[in-house]
């Protein structure tokens, strides 16, 4: 940075003056200009981009010494911690393998069954582990730092899960990081339903660590303690039926015109050190082995429509238009002209 | 290389040192009482040698601090600008105090960095809402003595302006 007399060699009598004053006067309004563009036009996308570059040295070194610091405490424990850790993880692993036998079986049944449908409710999600870089950022919104970006496919508004739900979605990319806001960030809300009986609410975080809002509940709607909520897939950002919360309070106030309800994040979201970022892929299209009278799709039954869908008012329809179609009963029987998917 | 630009090293590196602590993981309990490092030091070298830190520095410090936080491009920048300035306006009266009333202008100056950091974010509706927000100013107040002394002695032995 240039000095504010940048070819004088005597020092200064005044370094204050005409000069620093004007000075500051620009950079106030640059500052304001800068503020106002990145707030309202969201055009320094590429800016921060690079500047993140910029300070990712720093970024890298703070990490580093945290990362040493870890691993000799882990490599200076003892022998007997290390097998405990290592008997705990291998019954962890039988009881998720028996688990995901189990989960393969329900996989592919719900996949006839979708198929049986015709419904094209397939939404492909892949995977992508990202850890945290442990810095720390404002403690007064839950932001965190990963490391991976827009090199590694990251994008904006991206979610972020960890082992146990939601976590948290993508908020400005960099190269090689990017910054995620977690669900608990008082400015985040997040579209759920509750996976009982599946009424729809937001989930809105408070600023602290274990606690959501679930803002605008009738008081006489069917929320119980203990229910669990996944996300309703209808803000588009996140994928549905990833659990979320678990309500832990419902309080009925005679004052207030809803019910106060809260609940616990599901994830471990100050603890998780790894996270997935879910890469919603739009769905190939049909090489399964699809029925042959699948090309007949969608044969007009003249019935009404929301009396078939279950639920139509209270589960969230799927984003794809056909699921609103009544199942075919037969699908041979009366193939009439086709006729465009969505009547609705 | 003339006298003027001698010892800019150990300036630079400070200002990376702060942002590096401003970085530094810590417990979560003890975030809140985090000092605000970067100003602390711009306010030193404003103060110390005014001639060669200014508004100009104090402002890309902010923008990396806004890099670094996530906040709005600009917010702290404008926030450590204003600073500076004041530091520079006050910099013959505040090396003459005692160090007990200069550690009381620092604690000032970033009450007043928060002040515009808090404007700033309430105007986005983002304002924290919690008390804690001004622990800061309070830690960099006790703070300042031992970063005074250690900078002072760096920019002795190394800062050829005085």
């Amino acid at each position: 940075m240039n000095s504010p007399f940048p070819q004088r060699h005597m020092k200064p009598l005044f370094v204050y003056g005409p000069a620093t004053s004007l000075r500051l006067v620009i950079l106030c309004v640059a500052s304001l200009i800068l503020m106002t563009v990145d707030h309202r036009l969201h055009l320094l996308g590429e800016v921060r981009a690079g500047l993140s570059l910029a300070v990712y040295p720093l970024h890298y070194m703070v990490d580093l010494a945290a990362r040493v610091s870890h691993w000799t405490g882990e490599s200076l424990s003892s022998r007997n911690t290390l097998l405990d850790q290592n008997t705990g993880l291998r019954e962890q692993n039988l009881l998720l393998k028996g688990q995901l036998q189990k989960f393969a079986a329900l996989e592919t049944e719900n996949k006839r069954l979708r198929d049986l449908l015709q419904s094209s409710l397939q939404i492909h999600e892949r995977l992508l582990v990202a850890e945290l870089l442990q810095v720390d950022m404002d403690p007064f919104r839950h932001q965190i730092l990963l490391n991976k970006g827009s090199r590694d496919g990251v994008k904006t508004g991206q979610p972020l899960l960890d082992a146990d739900g939601v976590m948290g979605q993508v908020l400005h990319v960099g190269p090689l990081t990017s910054t995620a806001v977690l669900i608990t960030d008082p400015s985040h809300a997040l579209p759920v339903q509750i996976n009982r009986n599946g009424l729809r609410a937001l989930a809105v975080g408070t600023g602290s660590f274990n606690r959501l809002d679930i803002p605008y509940i009738s008081k006489n709607a069917d929320v119980l303690v203990g229910d669990l909520l996944v996300t309703s897939g209808l803000g588009g950002r996140f994928p549905p039926s990833y659990p979320v919360a678990t309500i832990v309070a419902v309080e009925n106030q005679p004052g207030l015109s809803f019910a106060r309800v809260s609940a616990v994040p599901a994830a471990h979201i100050e603890r998780s050190r790894e996270v997935l970022l879910v890469v919603t892929e739009p769905a190939p299209p049909k090489v399964t082995a699809a029925p042959p009278p699948a090309v007949s799709t969608a044969p007009s039954v003249p019935a009404t429509p929301a009396a078939a869908a279950p639920r139509g008012a209270t589960a969230p329809p799927a984003p794809a238009a056909p699921v609103t179609q009544p199942p075919p009963v037969a699908p041979e029987i009366s193939p009439l002209p086709e006729t465009e998917g969505p009547i609705e | 290389m003339s006298a003027r630009y001698a010892g800019g090293w150990v300036i630079t590196l400070s200002l990376v040192s702060a942002l590096l602590l401003t970085l530094f993981p810590m417990p979560a309990a003890a975030q809140v009482y985090r000092p605000e490092w970067v100003a602390l030091v711009v306010i030193y070298w404003c103060l110390a040698v005014p001639e060669r830190v200014g508004v100009g520095v104090a402002w890309v410090m902010g923008i990396l601090l806004d890099v670094i936080s996530g906040s709005l491009l600009g917010q702290h920048a404008l926030a450590l600008a204003v600073v500076a300035y004041i530091a520079l306006k006050l910099h013959r009266q505040a090396r003459l105090f005692p160090l007990w009333q200069q550690a009381f202008m620092v604690m000032l100056l970033i009450i007043m960095e928060q002040m515009l950091n808090l404007w700033v974010q309430g105007i986005i509706g983002q304002a924290p809402r919690s008390w804690k927000y001004w622990l800061p100013a309070l830690t960099s107040m006790l703070l300042w003595p031992w970063v005074f002394f250690l900078l002072r002695d760096l920019r002795r032995r190394y800062v050829a302006s005085e």
